[in-house]
């Protein structure tokens, strides 16, 4: 059995690290609220920028001519997986579960004979995937510096996206981030953002004659961009929830098993508290009857 | 006879309410937005838009960076990249 000594400073060390997940659970939720109401607020404009591309991507006729972001290169053969993770640890399995999905897609698609590349977003989950895939990470975004996502860190990481798709460096993007449901739960998302998805049931607003200017296409060669832009945006939104959704759950499990592991201790504790009084008893008791 | 008008930057919506005339400065050239226009679709430049409480108001200035106005049965709403 451990010394008294060291069962005292094992509950102290315990309780201070009880008193940092309590905290950080603390912050956590706070901060919650925060990137909830920020998600929300993104909402409108994406649904809205996606009603109208996807009513005018029903209107045009996809060709070879068409613009890129529709149509695709004319291949299939190196898809870059954009991976966006958080910078910080303490959130559980977040990180975990992103990576997690990105590296088993990216398997299948190996197996499929395709070439995969990596885009990172954020610092988390850069040593896995360079140890499972070196060399196939083409770039990255650092977030270190951001507080919080901007529509601005969106754009940057957008632009530098679509350079690369027409440099002919990747024909298809995939974005890996986990959807907020709850606190609870997070979900790891897969979500195709280049050539553009076309829902197939796209809303048919033909009846209404709609005037466009300049003309539809310009429109759509100009909102297409944006679009990629406002994706990349919600899924920023969307991680930063779930990170603090998921390490406000986190650490409230952390404390509360440091809890436990402080009652144990402080039993253990005093029943060898108890057992040395007795001993010492027992050594004066037999000492007088000794006598 | 009023025309419902809705700013929508990526970060928030900035305003949804009932105003008389809207000018936004389209791509091809500036255009007033009454109520009961034509449906109508425009990327808009950088510019500014203007914004008509009432017949008589003066025009409230709205700067705007990069996006597009889209007028349907609903009103007039615009999204931008950069607002306000």
């Amino acid at each position: 059995m451990a010394s008294l000594k060291e069962l005292k400073l094992r509950i102290a060390s315990v309780k201070s690290t009880q008193k940092i997940t309590k905290a950080k659970q603390m912050v956590a939720a706070a901060k919650l609220r925060k990137a909830q109401a920020a998600a929300e607020a993104a909402r409108p404009y994406s649904e809205r920028l996606e009603a109208v591309v996807a009513s005018l991507a029903g209107k045009i006729s996809v060709s070879a001519a068409s613009p890129k972001l529709i149509a695709g290169t004319g291949a299939d053969d190196t898809h870059l997986l954009i991976v966006a993770n958080s910078d910080r640890g303490l959130c559980g399995a977040f990180n975990a579960n992103i990576v997690k999905a990105a590296m088993l897609a990216a398997r299948e698609m190996i197996g499929e004979g395709k070439k995969v590349k990596f885009y990172l977003i954020g610092r988390k989950g850069r040593a896995v995937i360079s140890r499972a895939f070196p060399n196939q990470i083409i770039g990255s975004y650092d977030t270190t510096t951001m507080k919080e996502p901007s529509f601005d860190h969106a754009q940057a990481v957008a632009a530098d996206i679509l350079a690369r798709y027409e440099a002919g460096e990747f024909d298809v993007a995939h974005l890996f981030f986990s959807t907020f449901k709850s606190a609870l739960a997070q979900v790891p998302t897969q979500q195709q953002i280049i050539p553009v998805a076309i829902p197939a049931d796209a809303p048919a607003t033909a009846d209404a004659t709609v005037e466009y200017e300049p003309d539809e296409e310009s429109i759509l060669t100009d909102l297409l961009p944006r679009n990629v832009s406002i994706q990349i945006f919600k899924a920023l939104l969307e991680n930063s929830a779930s990170e603090q959704g998921a390490s406000m759950t986190a650490m409230d499990n952390a404390t509360r098993n440091a809890g436990d592991l402080i009652n144990r201790l402080t039993i253990e504790y005093n029943r060898s508290r108890q057992a040395a009084i007795t001993t010492e008893l027992v050594e004066i008791i037999s000492g007088a009857e000794a006598l | 006879m009023a025309l419902h008008f809705e700013l929508v930057t990526p970060e928030k919506l900035l305003r949804s309410e009932d105003v008389y005339q809207v000018v936004v400065p389209g791509t091809d050239g500036d255009f007033g937005v009454l109520e009961g226009h034509a449906p109508f679709m425009s990327t808009i430049r950088d510019g500014e838009i203007r914004v008509f409480a009432n017949a008589s108001a003066e025009a409230e200035i709205i700067p705007v960076i990069g996006g597009f106005a889209e007028v349907n049965e609903k009103g007039l709403t615009v999204l931008a990249e950069k607002a306000g």
